[in-house]
């Protein structure tokens, strides 16, 4: 049940992008997701679906595997477009009752859904290629400077980080639960939107408690290997920028200029 | 020289209802002494709530005593300012094996107590490779934790432990969530790391075959010692194990009933191998018996 | 036909489909489970028989395959699986940990409820049930996360008794507990089988506990079953157990060192009373 839900999770695979600085696909990744909001219009979106088609393709993550992560907002994907599809004015090519559909509904929501599926395949590409624990260093280092304001920027990237570590654990954790109440005759799918929320109740207690006894023992784990707070502490693995990420930084500058060109020009 | 001193101590935690009134107090430990020498293998036995966890958590100050004291290597575990040296000193591994890795890799994990410590990061790789090999998990530094076994989990943390390289180390119920394979991967990797780096290995049980190997026993019960010795000795003594919750290996079992039906054996029999080789004096005897 | 109670037929499971990590977890399943028969399954870690024991009452769904239960198909349309996982009791590892209710008696009329029973009859299952466990009366308003570790996992079965299992289904209930916890439960498995005819899946890690209580062996390997016999049949293949990473009993090694030290001993011995015996014999020890 659980299983089926990719985004957020670790790809294991030994590509350019694998080894990657954190922070240059942290920054490239939002540099991506700008350009997406830059321009209205097709071209653009093809350009960005080419170049993402090509990211991936270096990346070595299967494209079935990509597109599996998207069935999770496939109802949020389908609701956009119906809105957008039915409330937008404009010329009207079909109308049925009081619905219309226009003929710049239906370009705009083309558009949406375009920007839509671009955003979570990008953002999924890194969370695919980054482990965790890169991600937060790369969130760490490139907060560095709210530091200076009292954020406790150390903390929360471990926050994250440990938050990260034990998704996958508590997702396994609530299929048992759910399972064994279903064992013992629950029924999670029939009844009102009342009913179903009070059957969740059974799954939630124990996953709740299951999740303070995890904290509290890694805690203690944590205490035990004299973990205390950011100071003092060296680094196993220090972010260092090498040719690839340089030539990244090259490479997607280079698409930001396409873009701007193609959208401002075409 | 003794590296752990635990002496006369006793934990008392307050019972708290609802409305957080006092119910009462519990004592899970009851005024325990005992002293560890470096490179012994302890064991310490009994059943679930015989306060052999509270005690383990003394030991590298999670816990600090309501009563009585803990030296660990000259540090009395109290002394705040030695909280950090007492945990790199005494390390401590625990019963689940999800809840004590941190990293999302396994070298990382490995990684994470020398980064507390502040050792430079040439040194750390270093110390994550040697303490992987060591317990023979260095093929899965970058495995995540996730996809490896408990026994292999376990081990994990073990190494997790060794890179900050401690004297001695507690292991509270590591075995308790694993499969026999995965029991037996954990128990080599202790006692190699006991025989070979001579790494001072308190061991926290109720499975009888692991303290086999141990030097000495102690086992707890309310919250005190309630025996010690040798493995040989304690397992001597069947039915006063039983009386606390406990049971012996089934080898040790096995000749117990063959005693009791009768049969010349000496008490506190641990492996197959004595088992045959009493036996085989029985036959001569009997044997012997029959020619005279 | 009629003491077929449940058939496994031709039963195949992947995780992680459509991947570079599908893992073939049940690979062409099959067997019957009689009335009234006591099987252990066993196989190390990873060897399907979680997977396995989830298809007993449809937790699970094969890619191919099915069960029977009575001579229905529980996968097809609109066959009644709610009703199925009331009469396949399914006991999950650590099972203490799916506790949620306030009180014990809140916690063991859950399944009943879910059951569809009246009121009634589902304050009788369930104290039947409680009683049953072995769980004393002062327990029953009590929070279920007050009790010892041993007395949650009582409370846990009983949740699962108060359903009326025919056939009772344990994940390894023995995982955790110190050994008279572990010897005080299993007893109380043998008696509700004695008593009461219930019939018994134990998934086991414990060789010993298996040859000591069980009358049928199943062992399971990459996703097969390897063997499926009466105890002193399986246990007789030491060797190709040990290659899958499971073993024979103790006293078996023990009787088998004996022979080979030349003592006429009986190796098929799987118990501790059938080690005594055959040794006693073999020894013609006179008081």
């Amino acid at each position: 049940m659980l299983r089926d839900i990719t985004i957020g999770q670790y790809y294991s695979a030994d590509s350019v992008l694998h080894r990657m600085d954190p922070r240059t696909k942290l920054l490239g990744t939002m540099i991506y997701l700008v350009s997406l909001f830059l321009f209205d219009s097709a071209p653009v979106y093809a350009l960005a679906a080419v170049f993402l088609g090509v990211v991936i393709m270096l990346s070595k993550v299967p494209f079935s595997y990509m597109v599996k992560g998207l069935k999770s907002i496939l109802f949020l994907l389908l609701f956009t477009v119906f809105m957008n599809m039915l409330f937008v004015k404009g010329e009207v090519i079909w109308s049925f009752w009081k619905l219309q559909v226009t003929r710049e509904g239906l370009r705009k929501s083309g558009f949406m859904a375009a920007r839509l599926i671009l955003l979570i395949l990008g953002s999924n590409l890194m969370t695919l290629t980054t482990t965790p624990t890169r991600l937060t260093n790369a969130m760490e280092s490139v907060m560095k400077p709210l530091k200076l304001i009292k954020v406790p920027v150390h903390e929360i990237a471990m926050m994250m980080s440990i938050a990260l570590r034990f998704i996958p654990i508590l997702l396994d954790e609530t299929d048992k639960i759910m399972k064994a109440q279903l064992a013992r005759g629950a029924d999670f799918e029939s009844g009102n939107l009342i009913r179903k929320a009070k059957s969740m109740v059974p799954v939630l207690v124990p996953l709740f408690i299951s999740a303070f006894r995890r904290a509290n023992d890694l805690a203690m784990a944590m205490e035990a290997r004299c973990y205390h707070g950011g100071k003092g502490r060296t680094q196993m693995k220090p972010l260092k920028y090498a040719g690839r990420d340089f030539a990244a930084y090259a490479v997607l500058l280079l698409y930001l200029a396409g873009v701007i060109v193609i959208g401002k020009f075409l | 020289m003794g590296i752990i001193h635990i002496n006369k101590v006793k934990y008392e935690y307050i019972r708290r209802d609802e409305e957080n009134n006092v119910e009462g107090i519990t004592t899970a430990v009851d005024g325990v002494s005992l002293a560890v020498e470096p490179g012994e293998f302890i064991a310490i036995l009994g059943h679930n709530g015989s306060g052999k966890s509270t005690l383990a958590k003394h030991l590298n100050a999670i816990l600090c005593p309501s009563e009585g004291s803990v030296v660990v290597d000259g540090m009395d575990t109290q002394d705040e300012d030695h909280l950090l040296q007492i945990r790199q000193t005494a390390g401590m591994v625990f019963q689940n094996p999800d809840n004590q890795i941190i990293g999302q890799i396994v070298e990382e994990d490995v990684g994470f107590g020398p980064e507390n410590m502040g050792v430079p990061t040439k040194e750390i790789w270093e110390r994550v490779e040697e303490s992987l090999k060591a317990v023979g998990m260095y093929e899965y530094r970058s495995y995540s934790p996730n996809k490896l076994s408990g026994g292999q989990k376990q081990r994990v943390s073990i190494a997790s432990v060794i890179a900050m390289h401690p004297k001695c180390i507690i292991l509270d119920e590591p075995t308790a969530m694993l499969d026999p394979m995965g029991r037996k991967e954990v128990i080599r990797a202790v006692r190699a790391l006991n025989d070979v780096e001579k790494i001072t290995m308190i061991l926290i049980t109720h499975y009888m075959e692991e303290v086999i190997y141990a030097d000495r026993v102690f086992v707890m019960d309310k919250g005190k010692v309630a025996m010690s010795g040798t493995p040989k000795e304690i397992f001597s003594r069947v039915s006063e194990l039983r009386d606390l919750r406990l049971d012996v290996p089934q080898v040790t079992e096995l000749a117990y009933e063959l005693k009791c039906a009768g049969l010349p054996l000496p008490d506190g029999i641990l492996t197959r191998e004595e088992l045959t080789e009493a036996l085989q004096k029985v036959r001569k005897m009997r044997d012997r018996r029959e020619q005279e | 036909m009629e003491d077929m109670k449940l058939i496994a037929d031709h039963l195949v499971y992947e995780y992680n489909k459509g991947t570079n990590q599908t893992v073939r977890a049940l690979d062409d399943v099959n067997f019957v489970i009689r009335t009234g028969e006591f099987i252990g399954l066993i196989g190390h870690t990873g060897s399907g028989k979680s997977t396995l024991v989830q298809h007993l009452n449809a937790l699970l769904k094969p890619d191919s395959g099915t069960i029977y239960y009575d001579g229905a198909d529980v996968f097809e349309k609109g066959y009644d699986r709610k009703a199925l996982r009331g009469k396949v009791g399914l006991v999950f590892q650590y099972p203490e940990h799916q506790l949620f209710e306030e009180t014990v008696f809140k916690e063991v009329c859950y399944g009943p409820i879910n059951m569809g029973l009246d009121t009634k009859e589902v304050e009788m299952t369930a104290y039947a049930a409680i009683k049953r466990v072995g769980l004393p009366d002062e327990c029953i308003d009590q929070s279920p996360f007050d009790l010892s570790g041993g007395q949650k996992r009582r409370v846990a079965i009983a949740s699962v008794l108060a359903m009326k299992p025919e056939i009772l289904v344990l994940d390894e209930p023995t995982a955790g507990l110190d050994p008279k916890g572990r010897d005080e439960l299993l007893s109380m498995i043998v008696e509700l089988r004695e008593k009461e005819g219930i019939t018994v899946v134990l998934v086991s890690h414990s060789m010993e506990d298996v040859a000591e209580y069980v009358e049928r062996i199943i062992v399971m390997d990459k996703g097969k079953i390897l063997y499926d016999d009466v105890p002193k049949a399986v246990f007789s293949h030491a060797e190709e157990l040990e290659a899958i990473g499971l073993a024979a009993p103790q006293v078996t090694y023990i009787l088998k060192d004996l022979k080979a030290a030349g003592f006429d001993v009986d190796t098929t011995g799987i118990t501790l009373a059938e080690a005594k015996e055959t040794i006693l014999q073999a020894l013609t020890w006179k008081h």
